[in-house]
C-alpha cells in the first residue's frame, strides 16, 4: 500500500521533478498531473515498477476544462498485488490535443481512448483504431466538450423533437 | 483476398454481421464477423446503438440527486447495484454518515438484485446454447424477487430506490419475511438449475475450453466481475476493497477452476456465477439477522447537494463486475462530470483477443458468457 | 392378409392421396398446439390457454389463419423461382414418402415391394429442398443454414440406413406392410408382442441408434443446428414468411411424424396390437399405429424442451466417429444372431 506521495516520490526519482505536479481537491482524492510527452514512460514504468505494479486500469475518463481551453484525461489505476491505487493526470491544450495512446500498456484503454476521443475530440497517438465509438462515423462535434452544440440534421433526419 | 489462378475462381473469406437484429447479441450489438466456413477469423464489435448520452445527462440535469434514475437505466437488469455506487460516492463527496439500517436495506437489496441479475444472465446463456427450459425456470425465481422490489420501490426493473444519505422511501413491512422466505425456497432451486443445465454432458461440451482467458490477459483487460474471477482471479470488491457494510459479512469468494475443461474457459465464468448466488444468499441471511428493525431511513438525506470542489473515483461490485463512477465537482449544483465506467463495456473489448479460431456457435456462447448488457456498454 | 385395395381409377387414386395428407395435416394441427403444451407443462407454465376456451385448443387454428393472411414477402434479390418453390418441394417430399407407410391393416397407400428404400431415397429430396431455400433466400444466415443442413442430413442417412439395414437382415423385406405383418402375434415368452425390437438384443441398439439419426434428419435439438434460432437467426428459414414459411413448418413436422411412424413399423410392430387379437382389426390397427408414432413424436418434443443444442462439429463428430461405426458393427452382429437362433 502506497500513498500518492509516495509514488510520487518514485516518479521523480525516475524521472525528475518537473514533469510531475500533485494536485487535489477540498475533498476527494489527489491525483498527480503527468506531462504529456513523459505519460507513455510513466505509465509503463508504473505498470512495470515493483514498488508500484500498477497492473490495473480501471477507468479512463476525458474531460473538458473550459476555462483553461484544456482537454484532459483522468487514468484510475490499481495495483492488484500491492493493492494500492494512483490516479494520474493529462491536459493539453484545446489547440493541440496530442496524448500518447496508453493501449500498448493497459489493452483496456483501447477501447476507453476512442471513447474519449469521440466525446472529446482528443488525439491519441499511436492508437491502433482510432475511431469513433458510439456515435456514428460521421456525427458532428464531440459532445461531452462544454461548448458543445448539437447538429440540427443528421443525415436529413432532425436531431431534435 | 486470394485469387486462384488455375480455376479464375474467386475466393474471399466470408463477412457476415451478427446483430444489430440478432436474437443472441443480448441487445443491439453488432458483431462483424469474418468467416472462413464457419471458423471466425476475426472479430470486430461495433457499438453505440443503445447510446442515451448519460454523461451529457449527469452534467445537465442541474441536481446531482436526478442523475440517479439514469444511473437506473444504464444496467436496466441491475439498476439497485448501479444506484448503489453512485450513492456511495456522493456520500463520501459530502461525507455523510448513513444510519445503520439504510446500510442493511442497501446491502440486501443489492444483493437480491444480484441473484435477479445472475439468474437472467445464466437463463440467457442456455438459452444460447438452445436451451430453453432453464431460462423460464430462472425466469420464475426472479420473478420472485422483482416482486419484493415492487412492494418496496413501486417498480420492477428501475427503481429508483436509493437515494444520497438513505433510501426514498422506508421497505414494506413484510420485507424481512418476504426476503426470508425466498432465500429458504430459492437454495434447493440451485441444485436443481446444477442438475438441469451446469453439469448436462451437452453444455459442458459447448462451453469447455471455449472462449479462453488467460489470468494475464483478464488482468491487461481490466476485466473485473465474474469474468475475471472465471479466470481464477479471487478479486471481488466486496472483499479487498469494502465499501458499505460489505465487511461485516462472513461469504467466500468463488472462483473458476478450470473444473471441466481449460482455467479461464465459458463454463467457469459461468459456474461463478452460480455458485456466487450462494453466496449472496448467506450475505442476505446474514443481513436480515444484523438489520435493525426500527430506524428512519431518510433522516440523513441532505436537503441540499452541492459538495466542495474536488473528484474521486467511487467503485463497486455489481453482477458485472466493477462499476466505477468518476465524479468531479466543481461546487455547482450539477456535476461537473460524471463518468461511468462500464464493465462490460470493457468485458465487450476483449471479445476478439478470446475468440478468434472459434465457431459461429461459440461466439454466441461467448457473448453469453460476459453477460453482457447493452444499456450499460453504450450508456 | 389380402386386405389391400387395388388401385386403378383417378378418383381411387385421389381418394388414397387424400388420407394421408388429411392425417398430416390433422397431425400437424394437434402436435403443433400439442408441443407448446407440452412444452408448457415442461416449463412449469401454461401454454396457450385462449383461444377456442378448453386449454387454447383452437390456438393453432388461429395460427394458421394469421400466416394465410400474412403478406409474403419474397427479397428483391432472391432468386425467385427457387424460393418460391423450395418449401413446397419440402413438403412434396415428406408427403409423397407417406404412400408407402401401412397406416392400418387394411389400408397403405402403395404396397410396393421396395417400400423401404423408396421412403429413404424420397426423403432425400428434403436436403435439397432445404439447400434450395438457403441459397435462394440471397442471405447468408440462409446459406449457412442450408450447408449445415447438407451436412448434417448426409452425415446422419448414413446411420439411418444402416440401422433400418438391421431390420431388413431380420425381416427380409422391403415393404413395409410385410414387415408390419411379420411383427404379429404374442409368442415371445406366451404374453410379449413378437415386435422386432423384442426379438433381438442388438435391434435394441439399432433402435437407439436409428432414433438419435432421426432427431438428427428431422432436426430436433439438440441437432436442430439448420435453423438454430440463437446462432443463425433461424437458418434457411429467415426470410420466409406467412404461407411458405408455414409450409417449412408443416414438412418439418410431417419429417417428424414420418420418421417417427417408420420407426413404429421397423421396431415396434406397427399396427399390431400389443395386446394379440384383443383390440385389432383395421380401425384399431390405425389407432395402435398412430399411438406408436405419436409416442415417439412426444419423446422429441420432451427432449427439445430438455436439453441443448450441439454444436456443428460435435455433431459431425457424433455421427461419423460414434453412431456410423457402431451401427455397422450393430449390423454384424444382429446377422450373426439371426444366423445362430
Amino acid at each position: 500500500m502506497k500513498s500518492t506521495e509516495e509514488i510520487l516520490e518514485i516518479l521523480v526519482q525516475q524521472f525528475g521533478e518537473e514533469h510531475f505536479t500533485l494536485g487535489g481537491g477540498d475533498i476527494g482524492e489527489q491525483w498527480i498531473t503527468i506531462s504529456s510527452a513523459l505519460l507513455a514512460d510513466a505509465a509503463k514504468f508504473l505498470r512495470d515498477d515493483e514498488r508500484t505494479q500498477l497492473d490495473f486500469l480501471m477507468c479512463l475518463s476525458g474531460v473538458h476544462y473550459p476555462k483553461e481551453e484544456e482537454l484532459g484525461v483522468t487514468y484510475h489505476t490499481h495495483s492488484t498485488v500491492l493493492r494500492h491505487k494512483l490516479t494520474f493526470k493529462v491536459r493539453v491544450p484545446e489547440s493541440k490535443p496530442n496524448i500518447p495512446s496508453l493501449e500498448s500498456v493497459w489493452k483496456t484503454a483501447d477501447w476507453h481512448e476512442r471513447e474519449a476521443y469521440d466525446m472529446f475530440g482528443m488525439t491519441f497517438d499511436n492508437h491502433p483504431n482510432h475511431t469513433r465509438i458510439l456515435c456514428p462515423e460521421d456525427w458532428e462535434g464531440h459532445p461531452l466538450r462544454k461548448d458543445y452544440v448539437q447538429q440540427d440534421f443528421y443525415q436529413g433526419i432532425t436531431t431534435r423533437e | 483476398m486470394i485469387t486462384d489462378t488455375d480455376q479464375n475462381i474467386e475466393k474471399k473469406e466470408m463477412v457476415i454481421n451478427m446483430g444489430p437484429q440478432h436474437p443472441s447479441t443480448h441487445g443491439v450489438l453488432r458483431l462483424e464477423l469474418v468467416l472462413n466456413g464457419e471458423v471466425i477469423t476475426n472479430v470486430k464489435p461495433f457499438i453505440g446503438y443503445l447510446h442515451r448520452c448519460f454523461e451529457k445527462y449527469a452534467e445537465e440535469v442541474k441536481d446531482y440527486s436526478k442523475v440517479i434514475p439514469y444511473t437506473d437505466r444504464m444496467d436496466y437488469v441491475s439498476a439497485m447495484n448501479q444506484e448503489h455506487g453512485y450513492v456511495l460516492g456522493m456520500e463520501r463527496m459530502l461525507e455523510i454518515e448513513v444510519p445503520e439500517r439504510v446500510e442493511y436495506i442497501r446491502v440486501i437489496v443489492a444483493e437480491l438484485q444480484r441473484i435477479a441479475s445472475h439468474l437472467l444472465g445464466i437463463g440467457a446463456f442456455g438459452l444460447d446454447l438452445g436451451a430453453f427450459t432453464p431460462f423460464l425456470y430462472c425466469f420464475t425465481e426472479r420473478e420472485k424477487i422483482l416482486d419484493i422490489f415492487e412492494k418496496t420501490s413501486g417498480a420492477r426493473l428501475l427503481y429508483n430506490y436509493m437515494a444520497v444519505g438513505g433510501l426514498m422511501r422506508d421497505v414494506h413491512k413484510d420485507f424481512k419475511t418476504e426476503t426470508a422466505d425466498f432465500v429458504k425456497t430459492f437454495r434447493p432451486k440451485i441444485k436443481e438449475l446444477n442438475d438441469l443445465l451446469s453439469y448436462n454432458q451437452i453444455f459442458i461440451d459447448r462451453t469447455a475450453k471455449i472462449g479462453v482467458l488467460p489470468e494475464k490477459v483478464a488482468l491487461n483487460y481490466a476485466a473485473s466481475g465474474p469474468v475475471l474471477r472465471g479466470s481464477g482471479v479471487k478479486w471481488d470488491l466486496r472483499k479487498d476493497d469494502p465499501y458499505s457494510i460489505y465487511d461485516r459479512f462472513d461469504f467466500d469468494i468463488p472462483v473458476g477452476s478450470g473444473e471441466v475443461g481449460t482455467l479461464g474457459d465459458c463454463w467457469d465464468r459461468y459456474i461463478v456465477r452460480v455458485r456466487e448466488m450462494e453466496q449472496s444468499l448467506r450475505i442476505i441471511e446474514q443481513a436480515l439477522d444484523g438489520m435493525p428493525d426500527e430506524g428512519d431511513v431518510m433522516e440523513a438525506i441532505p436537503k441540499r447537494i452541492r459538495p466542495n470542489e474536488g473528484e474521486l473515483y467511487v467503485r463497486t461490485e455489481t453482477p458485472r463486475g466493477e462499476l466505477g463512477y468518476y465524479i468531479v465537482s466543481d461546487k455547482s449544483a450539477n456535476p461537473f462530470r460524471v463518468k461511468a465506467r462500464a464493465p462490460s463495456f470493457v468485458h465487450l473489448s476483449m471479445l476478439p483477443a478470446i475468440s478468434n479460431g472459434a465457431l459461429i456457435a461459440d461466439m454466441v456462447a461467448i457473448v453469453g458468457s460476459i453477460d453482457i448488457v447493452l444499456g450499460e456498454v453504450d450508456r | 392378409m389380402n386386405t389391400i385395395v387395388n388401385i386403378t381409377s383417378l378418383p381411387s387414386i385421389l381418394l388414397h392421396a387424400a388420407i394421408p395428407l388429411t392425417i398430416i395435416l390433422v397431425y400437424a394441427l394437434v402436435a403443433i398446439w400439442g408441443e407448446r403444451k407440452i412444452a408448457g407443462f415442461i416449463q412449469d407454465r401454461l401454454g396457450p390457454m385462449r383461444v377456442g376456451g378448453f386449454h387454447g385448443w383452437a390456438q393453432s387454428i388461429a395460427d394458421l389463419l394469421k400466416l394465410i393472411q400474412k403478406e409474403d414477402i419474397i427479397p428483391t434479390d432472391a432468386s425467385r423461382f427457387l424460393f418460391k418453390f423450395a418449401p413446397f418441394m419440402m413438403f412434396a417430399a415428406s408427403y409423397a414418402a407417406f404412400a408407402v407407410i401401412p397406416f392400418s391393416s387394411s389400408y397403405i397407400g402403395s404396397n410396393i415391394n421396395i417400400g423401404v428404400f423408396y421412403l429413404l431415397a424420397v426423403t432425400s429430396i428434403l436436403t435439397l429442398s432445404i439447400i434450395m431455400a438457403g441459397w435462394a433466400s440471397n442471405n447468408k444466415w440462409s446459406l449457412l443454414g442450408g450447408m449445415r443442413s447438407a451436412a448434417q442430413m448426409v452425415s446422419y442417412e448414413v446411420p439411418t440406413i444402416a440401422t433400418v439395414l438391421t431390420v431388413i437382415v431380420v425381416s427380409g423385406s422391403l415393404n413395409l406392410m410385410t414387415v408390419t405383418e411379420m411383427q404379429s402375434g404374442n409368442d415371445i415368452l406366451g404374453f410379449i408382442p413378437n415386435w422386432f425390437i423384442f426379438q433381438n438384443p442388438f435391434l435394441i441398439v439399432a433402435f437407439i441408434i436409428f432414433f438419435i439419426s432421426i432427431l438428427a434428419e428431422s432436426h430436433r435439438v439438440p441437432f436442430d443446428l439448420p435453423e438454430s434460432e440463437s446462432e443463425l437467426v433461424a437458418g434457411y428459414q429467415t426470410e420466409y414468411s406467412g404461407m411458405r414459411w408455414a409450409m417449412f413448418m408443416l414438412a418439418e413436422y410431417a419429417d417428424m411424424l414420418l420418421l417417427s411412424l417408420l420407426g413404429a413399423v421397423l421396431f415396434f410392430g406397427g399396427w399390431n396390437s400389443p395386446f394379440g387379437e384383443f383390440l385389432s382389426g383395421p380401425f384399431w390397427s390405425f389407432f395402435w399405429f398412430m399411438l406408436k408414432g405419436l409416442l415417439l413424436v412426444f419423446v422429441m418434443m420432451w427432449i427439445r424442451w430438455t436439453l441443448p443444442r450441439y454444436r456443428v462439429d460435435q455433431l459431425m463428430h457424433i455421427c461419423w466417429s460414434i453412431l456410423i461405426p457402431l451401427s455397422f458393427i450393430n449390423l454384424v452382429l444382429v446377422a450373426l444372431w439371426e444366423l445362430i437362433f
